[in-house]
């Protein structure tokens, strides 16, 4: 259950996002997570509800984006038949994942006070 | 408007940060393995489930590895049981025990850095906690990432656990001595390899009988580093040099 370790990490990384401009709480935090990146985007979920507590992100949104799987052809591009081998049997070529490895801290809305 | 001080509600600020969330770790990783290089020592993150061998695969390396210098440190939630059968074995070793995390992470494998003459070595294996999902997204600075599995796991293994071996730059089927008593399907286990690994490499092992030890301290050997000149042995970790230490430095 790594997912809570990522979770420290994630508001870690948005805490210090936030003083960097001021911020007094932060309002949305997206994450692009890929089906090959190791993380259960439910595990992470219940994970954040414990953590974000008592930390700028207590009244913050997690909206977390899926990234699918993606392997490819290095030489020709196509894509090996899902659940099949991992080869390009033409190219006789391994395949080459271009995407679902994602773990990222795409975006973050920060609340920053407006003194007038 | 804040009716207390009349200071404004606040303004939502949107920020694009498109940036790993383990990105303290992956920095730490990579001083880790700066110093794994420029040492020229072999470093592996051993991987596998509880009970899959990996010990046993370190004790047999120890006892055909002739000339190959040896260090580790092993990862536990509790004891240091594992360690002590490794430096039973001459295996120079030092527990990491993780209480109740599931995985080594780089810093953990940085403070061990200090403890041992690793830089005597000529690979250090680092024995990951027994599990085959956490430990797979955490980089600790290896070279390769090495994945035991034991011939009674199951030849769905790999496809059960995908993440782990497609990160695998081997696998070492281990307990190989007990096939007669299995009905163990090697094609199958190959043909699972190949729908998540798209290079697979397998050695087959017994530390039972010896069976294929030779052949991973080939591997082993065959991907040392060449040292650097004016680095290498007797030469320890003393943080002479300036370098930040634990996840907050960016």
């Amino acid at each position: 259950m790594h997912e809570y370790s990522i979770v420290s990490s994630l508001i870690d990384r948005a805490e210090a996002e936030a003083k960097k401009v001021g911020a007094t709480s932060i309002a949305n935090l997206t994450v692009r997570i890929g089906d090959q990146s190791g993380v259960d985007a439910r595990l992470l979920s219940i994970a954040w509800e414990t953590f974000r507590e008592r930390t700028l992100c207590a009244g913050a949104r997690l909206d977390i984006e899926r990234v699918p799987a993606v392997w490819k052809c290095p030489r020709c591009g196509a894509a090996p038949a899902p659940g099949g081998p991992l080869r390009c049997f033409p190219c006789n070529q391994p395949a080459r994942l271009v995407a679902g490895d994602e773990l990222v801290l795409a975006h973050l809305e920060l609340e920053v006070p407006d003194h007038v | 408007m804040c009716e207390d001080c009349g200071c404004g509600d606040p303004k939502l600020v949107p920020v694009d940060v498109h940036a790993r969330i383990l990105a303290s770790n992956d920095h730490q990783a990579q001083h880790n393995r700066d110093h794994f290089v420029e040492a020229g020592v072999l470093a592996i993150n051993l991987m596998g489930s509880p009970g899959s061998g990996k010990t046993a695969l370190l004790e047999a390396t120890a006892r055909v590895s002739r000339g190959l210098k040896l260090c580790a440190v092993s990862g536990d939630l509790a004891t240091d049981n594992d360690a002590r059968r490794l430096n039973l074995a001459g295996i120079p070793s030092e527990a990491i025990t993780t209480g109740n995390a599931c995985h080594l992470d780089a810093d953990m494998v940085h403070a061990s850095l200090h403890h041992l003459k690793w830089r005597e070595s000529d690979v250090f294996i680092i024995e990951n906690v027994g599990n085959l999902v956490c430990p797979a997204v955490y980089d600790l600075g290896q070279a390769f990432n090495v994945v035991a599995l034991a011939v009674t796991e199951g030849e769905d293994k790999p496809l059960k656990y995908p993440t782990m071996f497609r990160g695998a730059d081997l696998v070492v089927l281990t307990k190989l001595d007990l096939v007669p008593h299995l009905d163990f399907s090697l094609p199958a286990l190959e043909d699972a390899l190949g729908r998540v690994m798209p290079e697979p490499k397998l050695l087959k092992v017994s530390a039972k009988s010896g069976e294929g030890i030779e052949a991973w301290v080939s591997w082993l050997r065959e991907r040392q580093p060449a040292r650097l000149a004016g680095h290498g042995h007797g030469h320890e970790h003393g943080h002479s040099h300036p370098h930040g230490h634990g996840r907050h430095h960016a």
